[in-house]
């Protein structure tokens, strides 16, 4: 049982994510039978959905976006050795700091009022995640916990503002008043319309950008750069660590603070790119999708982009596909989130001592 | 305030205080036994669905409750065999429950009765009726659960041994009992809490299932296991707490106190997760888990 699992790292790295994957849609793919549906057709307006049209792919793009930041700020942490569940909390606060700032700030040109607004996201998020994190670090509160509470505090508190503080005082909706147009992210069509390419028209904006430059930062972060490797040593053992000369405790608030910074993404991309206003619930749930996602990306950039791409087809396809057979509901990309995060995190050992054992078997057949 | 309105808020804190309480204990029993928990409110958002269907489909609410009991047990043998035979990460396990939970109520209940997620409402026998002092049969079964755990727990071998599990489990695999069956036991237990819990959701507080009508209960409680230090009397004291303050967040909606004014009902939502938070951090008093709670046992180690 105890036998070092000795695998090639391609196996570690893409078969064994791999296997997971493909029993999560086979398990939802028993769902979708038991409620009497037809799994089949079901694959083909989802992929058809999300990526058969020009439209589609841009709406896929733009979910793809929200993933990448919130499985980035799972992953920051996790390397870290801590499990920031707080990722809605922290994108919910960053919404609020973006709304702060874009309209407070209205009479600034649009070049300074949205690297403002990233900025106002990214110090909210970062702050609220770095409660947590300190507490974690100097008072020894588990931190899975404590993000859990601040998830449900930001949703109090947002709930507050926007019904009793923020709201135009003649809506009747809980939202603030629209931000100021020059702090719009630009839509992706509109930015190639100006060089006179014409593409479907869809919510995906230059965030995406935004997103993969984010990728590649926390690549450099974690694999190359000082700070990183501290993070990852105090990851896999932090008494290791001070022997190192390296404090845990201060290592733990900065990766909690870059991470809660990184679920900030979520609001930019959301309220600037899309919605351009703050109103409420507009995480949708996504920051608990970025466990999925980091989990099933092995919390390496390169994966969580794959993985986030494919957790893009599955909303913008799950929405084509309500609409087709009104039966399997968008909730099914939550059943599928599930099963992702049970087999490729919990259930991670079940296929990795299968494949291992497949492995050792070749190996002696071999000798 | 008349006696009559404190009667009335006491009576409100009660039925809210159970399902926080069912699932409280729940936990409890599992971490009391070194397994970590966060998956509560899924297990009690499957109960309630389960419950609420199986009383509609077989006319009778004790059919309900089976039917509650046995999915909620079915979702923590799920998070018993990823976290205890697989050593999986209980705290992902956790997360997963809990997602799986909230997309299958509600795919599988728009499904089967087209009524965006909620089951048909219930009436008659397929509702546990308030029989006594006003309320169902459940309150006073999940009322009598604190008793029976703090006794178990604390006057019984199984319970002695069950909470040394979780303490320190190589202690009691050298003493040549089961630590693997323990903690499915512990989880079992928790799955019947939980499913008594979801239960009096759906088919005792209210007539029939609502989509994600758990609405967070799960993790109230997980607030509550902490304040009450994992101990079943204390579990009791923090739960009907919890339930004061959400009745009187419900009893004080628009109305303005002497002296200050209208009281956002959100600043008494947020007080359960403030309190925990402050308790965590050990400014007043220190809540220690149970020491191996979280940790995978691996034998021979």
């Amino acid at each position: 049982m105890s036998a070092p699992l000795d695998l090639p790292k391609w196996a570690d790295t893409v078969l064994v994510p791999a296997i997971s994957v493909v029993a999560a849609f086979l398990v939802a793919g028993l769902v979708v039978l038991g409620i009497g549906e037809n799994p089949l057709s079901a694959t083909r307006y989802l992929i058809q959905g999300s990526l058969g049209t020009g439209e589609g792919l841009g709406f896929t793009l733009f979910y793809m976006t929200d993933f990448i930041f919130v499985g980035l700020a799972v992953a920051v942490a996790y390397h870290a050795g801590l499990f920031n569940i707080g990722g809605e909390g922290q994108a919910t606060l960053a919404g609020l700091g973006i709304a702060l700032v874009l309209n407070n700030l209205t009479f600034l040109p649009g070049f300074l009022l949205i690297p403002l607004g990233i900025l106002g996201a990214a110090a909210f998020g970062a702050a609220w995640a770095a409660i947590p994190g300190y507490l974690q670090a100097k008072r020894g509160s588990h931190i899975v916990i404590t993000t859990i509470m601040f998830n449900w505090l930001a949703s109090v508190l947002i709930v507050y503002l926007l019904v009793n503080v923020l709201r135009e005082p003649q809506s009747m909706n809980p939202e603030t008043r629209a931000f100021p147009e020059a702090a719009n992210i630009p839509f992706m069509h509109d930015v190639f319309a100006a060089f006179g390419i014409e593409i479907p028209a869809s919510q995906l904006n230059l965030t995406l950008v935004l997103a993969l430059a984010a990728s590649y930062f926390v690549w450099l972060l974690i694999y190359r750069s000082r700070l990183g490797y501290a993070i990852r040593v105090v990851g896999s053992n932090p008494t290791a660590a001070v022997y190192a000369g390296i404090s845990p405790a201060r290592i733990i608030i900065i990766a909690m603070v870059i991470s809660g910074a990184l679920a900030g993404g979520l609001a930019v991309n959301e309220l600037m790119g899309y919605q351009h206003r703050l109103l409420l619930e507009f995480t949708s749930g996504y920051g608990f999708v970025g466990i999925a996602v980091a989990l099933m990306g092995r919390a390496h950039p390169v994966g969580i982009i794959l993985a986030s791409l494919l957790f893009g087809i599955l909303y913008q396809g799950g929405a084509e596909l309500a609409f087709e057979q009104p039966a399997i509901t968008r909730d099914m990309v939550v059943v599928i989130g599930g099963i992702i995060i049970l087999f490729a995190g919990a259930l991670d050992g079940l296929f990795r001592r299968a494949v291992a054992h497949l492995f050792t078997r070749q190996k002696l057949a071999r000798a | 305030m008349e006696l009559s309105n404190l009667v009335a808020i006491f009576d409100s804190a009660l039925r809210l205080s159970i399902p926080l309480l069912a699932a409280c204990l729940a936990g409890l029993w599992s971490e009391r036994s070194g397994v970590v928990d966060i998956g509560l409110e899924g297990k009690m958002l499957v109960a309630a669905f389960a419950a609420a269907a199986a009383a509609y489909a077989f006319g009778s609410a004790w059919l309900g409750l089976v039917a509650g009991i046995g999915a909620s047990v079915v979702f923590g043998l799920i998070h018993g065999f990823a976290s205890i035979s697989q050593r999986g990460n209980q705290i992902v396990s956790g997360v997963a429950i809990n997602m799986l939970a909230a997309g299958l109520t509600a795919i599988v209940g728009n499904a089967w009765y087209n009524q965006g997620g909620r089951t048909p409402p219930l009436e008659g026998a397929q509702r546990f009726e308030d029989v006594i002092f006003g309320h169902s049969v459940l309150v006073y079964v999940v009322l009598l659960a604190v008793p029976l755990t703090w006794f178990v727990l604390g006057r019984t071998r199984f319970g002695l041994r069950l909470r040394a599990v979780g303490e320190n489990p190589a202690a009691v695999d050298t003493a040549g009992i089961s630590v693997t069956g323990l903690r499915y036991t512990a989880v079992v237990i928790g799955g019947v809490l939980c499913g008594i819990g979801g239960t009096y959701l759906s088919v005792g507080q209210s007539a029939g299932f609502l989509n994600n009508m758990t609405a967070g209960k799960g993790f109230i409680a997980l607030a509550a296991l902490i304040f009450a230090k994992w101990r079943a009397w204390p579990a009791l004291g923090a739960c009907i707490l919890f339930g004061l303050l959400d009745a009187i967040a419900i009893r004080l909606q628009g109305i303005s106190l002497p002296g200050v004014g209208e009281v956002p009902v959100q600043a008494i939502q947020a007080l359960p997760y403030l309190m925990t938070v402050i308790l965590l951090a050990g400014v007043i008093g220190k809540a220690i888990p149970p020491r191996a709670a979280g940790v995978p046992y691996v034998k021979e180690r």
